[in-house]
């Protein structure tokens, strides 16, 4: 059974403080990029999964925390 | 009292935490791959970069046999205490509410600050008595990590106030991370797990400037049954 690829995107909920973002937002004038805001940093994991059904499952249960953080399953085409 | 300290791959107070054990009773390291809790009284989860702390603090090894074992002997009544990185893992387990996230300043902070304990409105009496023996109101106590700020849903804080679930507070305007409300520690709706950011294991010797860290083991101690 070929493994399909899938993306996963993972970043801190609206409403909570993300220092990351902050830092990169606050850094962004001095190099000459005006006009960025909102900036969240969060992290996107690449997987391979034979099934990729149980995707949702993984995310609830490892790589996201659903109390403080929000993620997006993206399944990639051309799977091999 | 038979003492079991956890030890995960990248545990790095978990000496400390032993020793400040041995100090109240018997205490033995338990591997991470360990399932057998048998003649353990109460357990700590010790600080460190559990597993590295890949993906986010805690999130492995909550996953651990000895986790899987801890989480049976808390639901069974047993004590269990969390400092600095067992917080966290304790947060991710479910063991208890909310999640720590990185520091408001971005910065690792390590300092000794005072505690401010607070024993529940209705909060167990034998450790409300053994709060209430502190020589001072206040513990001084050290604490030094990157990701300690305290975050829950404001439906959750207000619920944690109302049961008497918030077991540390930051004293005033010593809030080192950004933590919700000051929180600095909490424990599970029945008393018995309790997790906190700052290290108490750092702060049973007068060398190191205070002994108070031992109130905070003796509290978790008497809040639990033994297993």
């Amino acid at each position: 059974m070929a493994a399909v690829r899938a993306r996963v995107l993972i970043r801190p909920k609206e409403g909570i403080l993300d220092p990351q973002g902050k830092a990169v937002e606050g850094a962004l004038p001095a190099l000459g990029f005006e006009g960025i805001g909102h900036v969240r940093v969060g992290r996107m994991v690449e997987l391979e999964a034979e099934d990729p059904e149980r995707l949702g499952e993984l995310c609830e249960k490892l790589l996201a925390n659903p109390l403080i953080e929000d993620y997006e399953i993206e399944r990639l085409d051309g799977a091999g | 009292m038979r003492w079991g300290v956890l030890q995960f791959p990248g545990s790095c107070d978990e000496r400390d935490a032993l020793h400040a054990c041995s100090l109240l009773g018997q205490a033995r390291l338990v591997w991470h791959e360990e399932r057998d809790l048998a003649g353990i009284d109460a357990i700590v989860v010790p600080g460190g970069f559990s597993y590295g702390d890949y993906l986010r603090a805690g999130a492995i090894a909550r996953f651990s046999p000895a986790m899987e074992a801890v989480a049976e002997f808390a639901a069974a009544g047993g004590p269990v205490l969390g400092i600095c990185n067992g917080f966290q893992v304790l947060c991710e387990a479910g063991l208890l509410p909310g999640a720590l996230l990185l520091n408001e300043s971005r910065r690792f902070t390590c300092r000794q600050l005072d505690l401010v304990p607070d024993p529940g409105v209705d909060g167990p009496k034998s450790e409300a008595e053994v709060l209430n023996s502190a020589h001072r109101p206040t513990l001084s106590i050290p604490a030094k990590h990157g990701e300690g700020r305290y975050w829950a849903p404001d439906e959750v804080l207000d619920a944690l106030e109302a049961n008497g679930q918030v077991a540390y507070r930051y004293a005033r305007g010593q809030n080192p991370n950004g933590s919700a409300r000051d929180i600095a520690g909490v424990r599970n709706e029945a008393g018995n797990v309790v997790g906190l950011m700052p290290h108490p294991e750092h702060a049973v010797d007068p060398l190191s400037g205070s002994t108070d860290g031992l109130k905070v083991f003796e509290a978790v101690a008497a809040a639990g049954a033994p297993a």
